[in-house]
């Protein structure tokens, strides 16, 4: 996994609550066996029309948002099914962060293993963030890991928390298999002790 | 101390547990099917691991199979793909896989309590979000993502923060034609469905402990639509009879002593949840979703509701959104909404005892003429026990279609899709929009409401229907 120390980028709103996981990446797409390619389908069914064109309507389809790496999101973001597509779809199509009021827990797992970082805020903070991007165009806001921190242009910080071990990985890129393995005398003992 | 049943299970399979890092919780079972797991096997490889645990890995085929005649060629050729990796990767790594042509295939939730291979206090995980299923029999199940499911495989342990208990007790005698299907999706209803985010959910109460044991699956497999990680129900002597003689079950003296360590599990007397949540029974009606998710949904009674009387204007604005794809106006009374279709399936309600429910209500009836529907199995042994009860008899007489096992038009990975605009009554879990195909419209309903509507073709509260 890519290391994640900070990012600076576009941000897009996107004012939906509740997007679950079947509609950032629809079933359709889930039966590739290789780990890529699943930008050019992420939130299909919005982002495009019937006869296949780009729908003009959908945000990310708005010019002004074309190379935005930062979504602006509503509370539950990523519900529903465990489709690990779906943190590989945003990423793909070179979303870094995705700030939030909430998610939901299984795919926000997903997103750190795949070097997307999930940002919780206040759901006020994301409602003005959010105004802010609409207001004003080629909005962007500076991502720090180490320091925990949103920084938007006018010089407001805002601070949010990561479990230390999801800091750790992401910052140095962990493979936690690898990490899991370090331990592997414990799972040993751990077996032979149940009987298993 | 006094423990919860989480907490219990929680402990005893901890590895590795140090305060600065995330605990290593050890994983008794791991369930694979051919969707989430091609790009984990592929990691493996990639990096030289191998599966540290074959004998606790198994694998079946059920997202994408057809339920058609199988022994047909499979037409949709990444499907087909898809299925033969599983195939060879189970192979390569020597993990036992119930494939399309096993007489044990089926939905992974159906088919592991089953063969027996879900039993109380394991910990089990597959890359599905409705392995909280088998929380029914006391086992603490949750759905993983691939990069988990490699983890798993090569290390049989899993990198996991202990999650906040919730209690949710349903107390009293459910009022007639009010199934487990409503339990839960009252209890959707009325938390929401992040109303459970970090949480493991334990339900308790009389009417919990009334349930059968494939009750009680229906309604932890809707665990994870309230946002929860897991559904569990302490185990109790329907838990044990149900598990004897079961093929992976321990047998004889082994099963006895089995049993009396499963006693140890339930949630001690004093111990105390993060959160508690109390229902009764007799409040609870006929459920029918009318939106875009499992938490938006009412009684059968009820009506769609007015978006400008929700709270939020994000509410509202998610009310009007589902309401636009869902081709539905305001105050229109649930009973007047007509299906095009009906489907009784998925790992939420396609066991035996669904299978015989619907039955009974379809016996000597007609599916409306305006209505396709179809009764999809959800194991072969689901199946073939159906059949041998006469079931398929039953519905084919009354018009439906009688296929093969599978996860079919739960989430049409395969043949089995809705066309836009079409409305379907579902025994399934989800509503999302293009679920069950692009433009399709779902209403989720209990296996009894699901056969009513197939011979009216709207809606019907089952109360009045069978009565
Ligand atoms: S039946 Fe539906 S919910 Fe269940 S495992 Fe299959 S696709 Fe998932």
């Amino acid at each position: 996994m890519e290391a994640f120390k900070e990012h600076d980028g576009l941000v897009v709103p996107f004012d939906r609550i509740n997007v679950d996981t079947d509609q950032i990446i629809p079933k359709q797409f889930l039966k590739r066996i290789e780990r890529t390619g699943f930008g050019e389908f992420l939130f299909y069914d919005w982002r495009y029309l019937d006869n296949g064109d780009s729908n003009p309507e959908f945000v990310l389809n708005h010019s002004r948002y074309v190379g935005a790496s930062i979504l602006i999101a509503g509370i539950n973001f990523g519900c529903g099914s465990s489709r690990e597509h779906a943190p590989w779809a945003l990423q793909q199509y070179g979303f870094k962060v995705i700030l939030a009021p909430s998610f939901a827990d299984i795919f926000r797992n997903n997103c750190y293993k795949n070097g997307i970082l999930p940002i919780t805020l206040s759901a006020e903070i994301i409602a003005a963030i959010s105004q802010r991007a609409k207001n004003t165009e080629g909005y962007r806001l500076m991502v720090n890991l180490e320091e925990q921190s949103v920084v938007c242009p006018d010089g407001t910080v805002y601070t949010y928390q990561i479990g230390d071990f999801e800091k750790y990985c992401m910052l140095n890129g962990l493979d936690e298999i690898g990490w899991t393995l370090q331990y592997e005398a414990d799972i040993t003992v751990y077996e032979n002790h149940n009987r298993l | 101390m006094k423990k919860t049943m989480y907490e219990k299970i929680w402990d005893a399979h901890l590895v590795r547990a140090s305060a600065d890092e995330v605990p290593i919780l050890y994983i008794d079972t791991h369930l694979v099917h051919e969707v989430t797991s091609p790009q984990a096997f592929e990691g493996l490889r990639l990096n030289n691991r191998k599966v540290r645990r074959p004998d606790l890995t198994f694998a079946t085929m059920d997202h994408n199979v057809p339920t058609t005649d199988r022994s047909l060629p499979i037409k949709d050729q990444i499907a087909a793909k898809q299925m033969e990796t599983l195939a060879q990767n189970c192979a390569e790594f020597d993990i036992p896989l119930y494939d399309i042509n096993s007489p044990d295939q089926g939905i992974v939730h159906v088919i592991g309590p089953e063969l027996g291979i879900t039993q109380p206090g394991k910990t089990m995980v597959c890359g599905d979000s409705h392995t909280s299923t088998h929380g029914a029999l006391g086992a603490l199940a949750f759905g993983i993502g691939t990069s988990e499911i490699e983890h798993v495989l090569a290390t049989q342990c899993l990198l996991q923060h202990k999650s906040e208990t919730f209690e949710i007790r349903v107390d009293g005698t459910l009022p007639y034609g009010v199934t487990a299907k409503d339990i839960i999706l009252s209890i959707i209803g009325h938390i929401g469905i992040d109303g459970g985010n970090g949480t493991v959910i334990e339900y308790t109460g009389s009417t919990i402990r009334s349930l059968s044991i494939e009750e009680r699956m229906t309604v932890c497999n809707m665990t994870i639509e309230a946002g929860a990680r897991a559904g569990m129900i302490a185990p109790d002597d329907a838990t044990y009879e149900y598990i004897a003689g079961k093929r992976f079950a321990p047998k004889g003296e082994a099963f006895d002593k089995a049993v009396e360590q499963w006693k140890q599990l339930p949630t001690d007397d004093g111990a105390t949840y993060d959160r508690t949540l109390t229902l009764n029974a007799a409040d609870i009606a006929p459920q029918v979703t009318w939106g875009t998710n499992p938490g938006m949904v009412t009684d059968v009674t009820g009506q769609v509701p007015n978006p400008a009387d929700m709270q939020s204007t994000d509410e509202k604005q998610a009310a009007e959104h589902a309401l636009a794809y869902m081709g539905l106006r305001p105050g229109t009374p649930m009973t007047d909404i007509s299906v095009d279709r009906v489907f009784i399936g998925s790992c939420t309600n396609s066991r035996i005892s669904d299978l015989r429910v619907a039955a009974d209500v379809i016996k000597g009836r007609q599916v409306a003429k305006t209505v396709n529907a179809m009764v999809v199995p959800g194991s072969q042994a689901v199946k073939r026990q159906a059949e041998s009860e006469g079931l398929d008899e039953v519905f084919r007489a009354a018009g439906f279609e009688w296929r093969e096992a599978g996860c079919s038009m739960c989430l049409g990975m395969n043949p089995d899709i809705l066309m836009p605009g079409q409305r379907c009554a579902s025994t399934s879990n989800r509503n999302f929009e293009g679920r069950q195909g692009k433009g399709g419209r779902t209403h989720l309903v209990s296996p009894q409401m699901a056969a009513a509507t197939a011979v009216t073709g709207h809606f019907v509260d089952i109360r009045e229907f069978t009565s």
